[in-house]
């Protein structure tokens, strides 16, 4: 296991604890925590209050019948959900979001490749492959964004990123991460816009193209 | 169960009773305990009575069900009763799954350690303290932030937040997780 340095703000775990996060964010968080010791623990310390607001909230009364159908149920027989384990450089909650499939990666040029795990009203998440020396393509900075490494290692003006750190940009960062030598980078990369273009220039020829 | 002098709870005995005798009578002493707390906090989201109701059973229900998955040694009950409510409020509320952890690979130990749950105990029981001591407005802002209903945003830019307070708690839970690391490698 390497060393992670980029964490989880205590802010973004409180919300993923208290459930305010958007889906492609909480994927982030949640494949996030799966990668980082530190954050799991923080996390569970935030579950710890969460529950310290469980005990201490107003009871209401329930209805009489609620304790006896409950007590009736407990050997009903349920379909069990399944649980998608941890493939290769993909944790358990990217696999679930892959279906457990392996990702279908469209080229994006410059041998950049993506797939989109999902994109709708509440945001955006997909896996970046990035070959070394090759610079990550922009991920249309509208809001927040959350980067974490699942293979390889980038950098940028912020420093370097390696497998489970995370990233957390906001509009305010310009920042030209480029995939440093070695194992092409593989990303999920989270924001909480829909994405604007359905295929994306490396950002290197951005300037060229002022997009 | 290893001994310790001082008592672990009724509710933690209860809980492990659920996961390694699948107790009923255990189980009962926990819906009585957390259904109607469980019912007043589903209802302060705004959730009507029927419908919270609907909740609480689900949330009792998967307390039995994956009972196996509960660690006293890293966990309160009531902690671990918290996540399993807010994933369901999630997704009944937005019909959707919340994305969630990987659990650790291993399975929480038969004969956990007393003086651990104790001392997990004695940091939940720490916390509820620190709760209580808090001004009306700070409190409120906390349970908003519990019950889901501030952004990322507001909780970061929340001055009056007393988050540093939960951050001083998180201690014994890192130093668990080191410990269980260096047993797996």
């Amino acid at each position: 296991m390497t060393t992670i340095t980029h964490h989880a703000p205590d802010a973004l775990l409180a919300a993923y604890a208290g459930g305010s996060l958007p889906k492609p964010f909480a994927l982030a968080v949640a494949a996030h925590i799966s990668l980082c010791l530190d954050c799991r623990a923080a996390y569970e310390a935030h579950l710890a209050t969460g529950g310290a607001v469980l005990e201490t909230t107003n009871s209401e009364a329930v209805s009489d019948g609620l304790k006896s159908n409950v007590l009736d149920l407990l050997d009903a027989p349920v379909t069990e959900k399944p649980v998608y384990q941890r493939s290769g450089a993909f944790p358990g909650p990217v696999m679930e979001a892959l279906k457990g499939k392996p990702p279908r990666w469209k080229s994006l040029g410059m041998g950049v490749r993506q797939s989109i795990l999902s994109d709708g009203r509440d945001g955006s998440v997909r896996l970046l492959y990035i070959p070394p020396g090759r610079a990550v393509p922009d991920h249309s900075h509208n809001g927040l964004e959350l980067t974490l490494v699942l293979q390889g290692s980038f950098r940028d003006e912020t420093g370097r990123f390696g497998v489970g750190d995370l990233e957390v940009a906001d509009q305010s960062l310009e920042h030209t991460p480029i995939a440093d030598e070695g194992a092409p980078c593989i990303c999920l990369a989270a924001t909480d816009a829909p994405l604007r273009f359905n295929s994306f220039v490396p950002r290197l020829l951005q300037p060229l193209f002022r997009i | 169960m290893k001994q310790s002098s001082a008592q672990i709870s009724d509710l933690t005995a209860a809980m492990i009773a659920v996961r390694n005798d699948r107790d009923r009578d255990a189980f009962a002493l926990l819906f009585d305990h957390f259904a109607p707390r469980l019912k007043g906090f589903i209802m302060r989201t705004g959730t009507g009575s029927g419908q919270a109701e609907e909740i609480v059973q689900d949330v009792m229900l998967t307390v039995w069900r994956k009972a196996d998955q509960f660690d006293p040694e890293r966990a309160q009950v009531s902690a671990w009763v918290y996540q399993i409510t807010r994933n369901r409020q999630i997704d009944v509320i937005r019909k959707e799954n919340k994305p969630l952890p990987e659990e650790l690979g291993e399975d929480p130990s038969a004969e956990p350690d007393a003086s651990q749950i104790l001392a997990v105990e004695q940091e939940a029981g720490q916390l509820k303290g620190a709760l209580a001591r808090l001004k009306p407005d700070q409190r409120e802002m906390i349970e908003k932030a519990y019950l889901g209903e501030l952004t990322h945003q507001e909780i970061s830019t929340q001055t009056g937040l007393p988050l540093g307070t939960i951050k001083s708690r998180i201690r014994l839970g890192l130093e668990k997780l080191r410990h269980e690391l260096k047993e797996l490698r």
